[in-house]
């Protein structure tokens, strides 16, 4: 259970073990600018001598009241402001509203429609793996290399999204009962060409990185999570899978057309900064699998579900909760439909990276103060999730 | 899973002296409800976490939603727990649980001890509805600062007039602006002229 | 004072440069902005797009993102601004040493973008802090920061030291704005009244006249 800050824990006297020195904790204040978080977070972090003895999250600062937005605005008004909650990946995003509409109203989505959705999200996954592991060896001290990499990449992935849908991150692309706009046959050549490159681009990031020895000292037993508190604290996607928690929402739920592919969930055991790392690799070559089961199954078809008129789109009253598997996590909407049934009458999102954040204290307590910086890299948090 | 029928019977067996109704969804989403009362929403939280044949150890979602008085009925903000099972791999089980809307008497009891997952969310609809949590460990403001007295996601809030005074598309915003005194449109300019002649 | 062309070109091809002290001086501050480490939102990752590898920004002299204010010359306002997070900008700005400049990246730091309807958004950073250029888009391409770096440049290169009082040689200007503190409902006050001038009605009626009536 966590106690609130009192004043005399924050400016104690603490005792040596040897009885001869008494020292001062010190209040540090990591944020809301700084060179080491993603985005503007700050943590007030207490520590004895470089030791952190307490640690506390304070977000908001980007709180741009999407919900409250989304409450004056017609169901697909708000597609749009999706985009703008997890701003790396902006497909999943799209996807999870979609589907929680589509859940809501019964919508049935046509064949090839998934297929696009699912070499999207995909896409999408591997995009922000390798940013991920990107930043997090940046804030390990490796300025910029692995970044840049991972930069080249994405620009290729994004030269593909803006030919298919016309933005590079603001994608705004699905559509209740399908997406906006299909994917033509050159598009799906180029994204045959990314995939048969990528795997020689994670062998190279591979070969540099995960025998690195700075990377497996500075990371290995650091920032521990126990499979039950990941659990009981709701942490899901790679975070919690590195954890040894079994729980992948693309294998549980089986939305879209995850049923019919054949990929495995990687798993890990010890859960410290290392596994979270490597788990992120692993997605990324089961991404790559999934994406060549896909695009060679494709079939012709509608892009969007002929009966949905976007014209006076209705949704009977009651509410829903529909979820998917983003690459942070489990990204969720829950969405309430009054009479009228024109605007959402509530419209709240489940954000991974927010819930994620739960378990920092317990992950840092014990390490030093240059370990926070890696613990927050590894949960992979994006604000404009958190604070929506 | 069970029907819902189902589940509530074993429900009102296991915990002595809940009341439970069952609150139905859209027809398709096929996700109804359990709606427990204040007094028994720990117990009964606490034997869905605890029962083997649901084992819900993850809660996934902690939302309020503020339903505003219509004629006779009176208003409440429900608070909605979407609770999944990790070991079983199954769920939700959705668990509503309601309070009346005025700040003194918006308790509801936190499930924070029983899943901490629920701590940041119940916060978060603490400080943008001003539902109060019993017994949950660290009931501060989340996403606002300190110093913020309003609940601004309540559907009865007015939001501070510092709009730019400038025409832009959207009628609310040009009715908020000639209301804080910017650029007015005729009729409006003739309605202030009488106010001031008065 | 002017120097003939003809004779400048004489001069040049004996490998002589004559030109304007303010030249020299305008043309080191230009080549050499940098930028400080200052990503909001959304805007912030085509920021970093822009210095990464394809949209090179170090060509343009933004050679490293220096992460204190103390050693940087330019604060990219790069996504939303919230009222929670504008005090931290304004005193960012504040540390931020003479001569500096500010770039509005982004709808969101203009005007509030399509966040404008909020409760918690500062609608436009310029209600704190004076801004030189504006990027307009959402986000805006990283080519888009590219011009608008060339436009701050050109800015800069017509900045006369001794015609025009600037800021950081005359005075009576102030280099440090005063930071907005957290209210019970908004931020107080809600603009700097000697920087932003919202645009009025034609009558020009005033807030306390309506208030009044």
């Amino acid at each position: 259970m966590i106690q609130p800050l009192t004043e005399e824990k924050r400016f104690t006297l603490t005792q040596r073990p040897e009885g001869l020195i008494e020292t001062q904790t010190l209040e540090v204040s990591i944020g809301p600018q700084h060179p080491s978080t993603h985005g503007v977070f700050r943590m007030d972090c207490v520590l004895d001598g470089e030791t952190v003895v307490a640690l506390k999250p304070v977000m908001g600062y980007l709180h741009r009241n999407h919900e409250q937005l989304a409450e004056r605005m017609a169901w697909l008004g708000s597609m749009p402001y999706t985009d703008r909650l997890d701003y790396f990946n902006s497909m999943t995003n799209n996807w999870a509203y979609a589907l929680a509409v589509e859940k809501l109203a019964g919508i049935k989505v046509p064949e090839h429609a998934e297929y696009v959705r699912v070499i999207m999200a995909e896409l999408t996954r591997i995009l922000n793996h390798s940013c991920v592991i990107g930043f997090m060896l940046q804030d390990l001290g490796a300025w910029g290399t692995p970044l840049l990499y991972a930069f080249r990449e994405r620009e290729k992935i994004l030269d593909l999204f803006e030919a298919v849908s016309g933005s590079r991150m603001m994608c705004n692309y699905m559509r209740f009962g399908g997406v906006r706009v299909d994917m033509t046959e050159k598009d799906l050549a180029v994204a045959r060409d990314i995939i048969s490159r990528f795997p020689r681009f994670l062998d190279e990031f591979e070969k540099l990185l995960t025998t690195n020895e700075v990377l497996l000292a500075r990371t290995q037993r650091v920032g521990i999570l126990p499979k039950e508190l990941a659990i009981n604290a709701s942490i899901s996607g790679p975070m919690a899978r590195a954890s040894g928690v079994e729980y992948d929402i693309r294998k549980v739920d089986r939305y879209g057309v995850y049923g019919r592919i054949d990929f495995r969930v990687p798993v890990g055991d010890i859960g410290d900064v290392y596994d979270r790392y490597y788990i992120r690799v692993l997605e990324m070559r089961e991404s790559i699998k999934i994406l060549q089961q896909a695009l060679r199954d494709i079939p012709a078809g509608p892009h969007v579900a002929p009966e949905v008129k976007l014209r006076n789109f209705k949704i009977p009253p009651g509410d829903g909760y529909g979820r998917v598997e983003a690459p942070k996590g489990e990204l969720g909407f829950y969405l309430v439909s009054d009479e009228g049934g024109k605007q959402p009458y509530r419209y709240h999102v489940r954000p991974p990276s927010f819930i994620n954040l739960t378990t920092l204290e317990d992950m840092c307590l014990g390490h030093k103060v240059a370990d926070v910086v890696i613990i927050l890299g590894s949960i992979d948090i994006v604000l404009g999730e958190v604070d929506r | 899973m069970e029907p819902i029928e189902t589940i509530k019977e074993v429900v009102v067996q296991a915990v002595a002296g809940a009341q439970l109704e069952i609150v139905k969804s859209t027809p398709a989403a096929q996700q109804p409800a359990i709606l427990a009362d204040r007094e028994h929403a720990y117990a009964v939280g606490k034997f869905f976490k605890e029962d083997p044949r649901f084992q819900m150890d993850f809660c996934s979602c902690v939302t309020a939603v503020d339903f505003l008085p219509k004629g006779d009925k009176p208003g409440f903000i429900e608070v909605v727990y979407h609770l999944y099972s990790v070991s079983l791999k199954q769920g939700p089980i959705i668990l509503k649980v309601r309070a009346p809307r005025e700040v003194e008497q918006c308790h509801v009891p936190s499930l924070t001890p029983l899943w901490r997952g629920a701590e940041f969310q119940e916060r978060e609809a603490y400080d943008l509805y001003g539902v109060t949590f019993d017994g949950h460990p660290d009931l501060r403001r989340i996403l606002m600062w300190d110093e913020f007295t309003d609940y601004p996601m309540r559907k009865d809030y007015e939001p501070p007039a510092d709009y730019e005074w400038e025409p832009t598309p959207h009628d609310d915003t040009l009715q908020r602006a000639a209301q804080a005194g910017g650029i007015m449109p005729p009729t409006a300019r003739e309605e202030l002229e009488k106010t001031k002649k008065k | 004072m002017a120097v003939d062309e003809g004779l400048k070109s004489e001069l040049q091809k004996q490998g002589i440069f004559v030109l304007p002290f303010e030249q020299l001086y305008n043309w080191g501050r230009k080549s050499s902005i940098w930028p400080l480490q200052f990503g909001l939102a959304c805007c912030a990752i085509e920021m970093i797009a822009s210095a990464a590898a394809r949209y090179d920004l170090a060509r343009f002299g933004a050679e490293v993102f220096r992460a204190t204010p103390r050693q940087a010359d330019l604060m990219i306002v790069a996504g939303t601004v919230t009222k929670k997070m504008a005090p931290q900008v304004v005193r960012l700005y504040n540390q931020m040493p003479e001569p500096k400049y500010c770039i509005a990246m982004g709808a969101c730091a203009i005007s509030g973008g399509p966040f404008k309807d909020g409760y918690n958004v500062l609608k436009g950073i310029d209600r704190y802090i004076p801004v030189d250029v504006h990027i307009p888009g959402c986000p805006p391409r990283p080519e888009a920061l590219i011009h608008a770096i060339m436009t701050l440049q050109r800015k800069i290169a017509t900045q006369h030291l001794e015609r025009e009082q600037l800021r950081w040689y005359d005075k009576n200007a102030t280099t440090e704005f005063p930071i907005p503190a957290y209210g019970e409902r908004d931020l107080e006050p809600t603009a700097n009244r000697e920087l932003w001038h919202p645009p009025r009605d034609y009558t020009d009626v005033t807030l306390d006249e309506v208030k009044k009536a």
